[in-house]
């Protein structure tokens, strides 16, 4: 159980801008991503009155990252409606927040967050939703103006200045980011070349019909696709011109990487918390220091359904994983081991996908795959353990009951249409 | 401002203002109404926006797109009324509306 604060009345003193440690006791959430966002929010909603304060190094309130990627690149939603919540919101629940500050340095015996600035912030207790930042390239000539990655709001408003109709656009990497940015950007009029490494797109997440199924969907929309090719390097200096590869040289006029994302761990690490590849918790999102939790990208919980430390990369993770840490900052029990389940959306269909396909042994589809709808079940022991979906949202909605209730159910009756999905749902 | 009243499963009132032409989903997650969850932001992806739209107000709002129809025949608890909220705009047709919460969003 942890520590309830001290001192859940002095909420309207004023943040000391002093190096002093008056700062006000309460919550600290270092990260004003979704899962910071949500935390802040399900505290108050569950009566938490101590001070909440959200702190975050980029300059915006916590905003929705996954349009980023598909309709606000698109420039088919404003920024308005990309944010989780207004900005009276936060002052109306006494939760403040503080934009443009970054947190460089952790002392848990102080129980103090020092900032850049050198200002220090203290806590009762801390939650730490520091997120990640992409992967970067590492090859010659990696440091240049049209180069992007897409992470930040801030990221698709610059690459905007790049993204012109008719400018050569070189995607690195065959995963949802660099899938989704091809798309918008076909959409867009630009011309697009999209390079994997691997011999199949979306290899790590996905089995090879889907990958099969994409390669064709961007291929007929006029997309190069080159797999097993290398990224060897870029000419051009500060403006790439060239990008050498394994498939031979391309003139481009700008590229996007998409190749994965890195846990921000530091802060957690440099204070000797136990770290890995992300910040490990406990079920309850406690890290190894019980006054400390860790939420969203940058943290790996056990599942208890997988068996094994899982890091997941996704709205739903951040949202459920917040509310089980609001739920141990209030003293209540919740346990987080969910379902994962995600969605990308490419030239108008819908993809969602729930549960972790890893160790699958067979796999079964359901729809039509030339239709363009149709399921694709992952199968271990005779249980789905995960499922993509393409525009089949029913399909989508009960495989999240059917992957959670691990109940046994044959090849033959999954491919069959006549045989209702929810008739396989245990009564 | 015009005014949406969310009742709780457990009958707990929440009466919110709500600016014409917002969704009834971001009205509900910006006042905090326990509940509606929005999980997936609005798209029409993920039902934990499910609400019962009082009778007297079905008329009041277009028919279910074809994507949140197919959603609402799987939701937990569904009922005639049922409706995903991310996808009800605010209108004047809808000041005084009443959206009842199911028993699987509590």
């Amino acid at each position: 159980m942890l520590d309830r604060p001290i001192n859940p009345n002095n909420h309207k003193k004023k943040v000391s801008m002093s190096l002093s440690s008056a700062s006000p006791a309460g919550v600290l959430i270092v990260g004003t991503g979704q899962a910071g966002a949500e935390v802040a929010s399900a505290l108050r909603q569950g009566g938490y009155d101590a001070p909440i304060t959200l702190l975050g190094q980029e300059p915006h309130a916590p905003y929705r990252r996954p349009p980023l990627s598909k309709d606000y690149l698109a420039g088919k939603a404003g920024r308005d409606q990309l944010y989780v919540k207004p900005a009276e919101f936060y002052e109306r629940q006494r939760i403040e927040l503080r934009t443009g500050h970054r947190a460089i340095a952790l002392d848990r015996e102080r129980q103090q967050v020092r900032l850049e600035t050198g200002e220090t912030l203290a806590y009762q207790n801390l939650v730490l939703a520091t997120g990640g930042r992409p992967r970067r390239l590492q090859v010659p000539g990696s440091e240049a103006d049209n180069l992007h990655y897409i992470r930040t709001l801030d990221d698709i408003d610059r690459l905007r200045g790049d993204f012109r109709a008719g400018a050569h656009l070189l995607v690195v990497g065959g995963g949802y980011i660099g899938l989704e940015t091809a798309a918008v950007a076909i959409e867009h009029g630009l011309r697009v070349t999209l390079l994997e490494s691997a011999g199949r797109l979306l290899e790590r997440v996905a089995a090879p019909q889907l990958s099969a199924f994409y390669q064709q969907l961007h291929e007929q929309r006029g997309v190069r696709v080159l797999t097993g090719a290398q990224l060897l390097g870029f000419e051009g200096g500060r403006r790439i011109q060239i990008a050498r590869t394994s498939a031979g040289d391309l003139a481009v006029d700008l590229v996007v990487a998409g190749i994965g994302l890195q846990a921000n761990l530091e802060l957690a690490r440099d204070a000797g918390l136990e770290v890995s590849d992300a910040i490990h918790t406990d079920a309850h999102a406690r890290t190894s220091d019980p006054r400390i939790l860790a939420i969203g990208d940058c943290a790996s919980f056990p599942s208890v359904h997988y068996q094994r430390r899982l890091r997941l990369e996704s709205v739903q993770n951040a949202q459920e994983q917040a509310r089980t840490a609001a739920a141990t900052l209030l003293g209540e029990h919740k346990p987080y081991d969910p379902v994962p389940w995600f969605w990308s959306d490419q030239y108008g269909h819908k993809l969602q996908m729930v549960g972790l396909s890893q160790g699958y042994q067979q796999t079964v589809v359901r729809g039509d795959m030339a239709s363009g709808a149709f399921t694709l079940f992952y199968l271990r022991d005779g249980q789905i353990v995960s499922l993509d979906s393409i525009d089949r949202p029913q399909d989508f909605m009960l495989g999240k009951r059917l992957v959670a209730a691990r109940c046994p159910v044959s090849a033959e009756q999954l491919a069959d249409l006549q045989v209702p999905l929810k008739a396989l749902l245990p009564a | 401002m015009p005014l949406i009243t969310f009742i709780e499963h457990n009958g707990t009132e929440h009466s919110v203002d709500v600016p014409l032409g917002q969704s009834l989903m971001q009205a509900a997650l910006n006042h905090s109404v326990p509940g509606i969850l929005g999980d997936c932001g609005g798209c029409c992806a993920c039902a934990t926006c499910h609400g019962y739209l009082d009778a007297d107000w079905q008329d009041k709002v277009p028919a279910p797109a074809d994507d949140e129809r197919e959603l609402l025949e799987v939701v937990l608890d569904p009922s005639v009324e049922s409706r995903l909220t991310c996808q009800l705009s605010m209108s004047e047709a809808l000041i005084g509306a009443v959206i009842r919460l199911p028993e699987s969003q509590t």
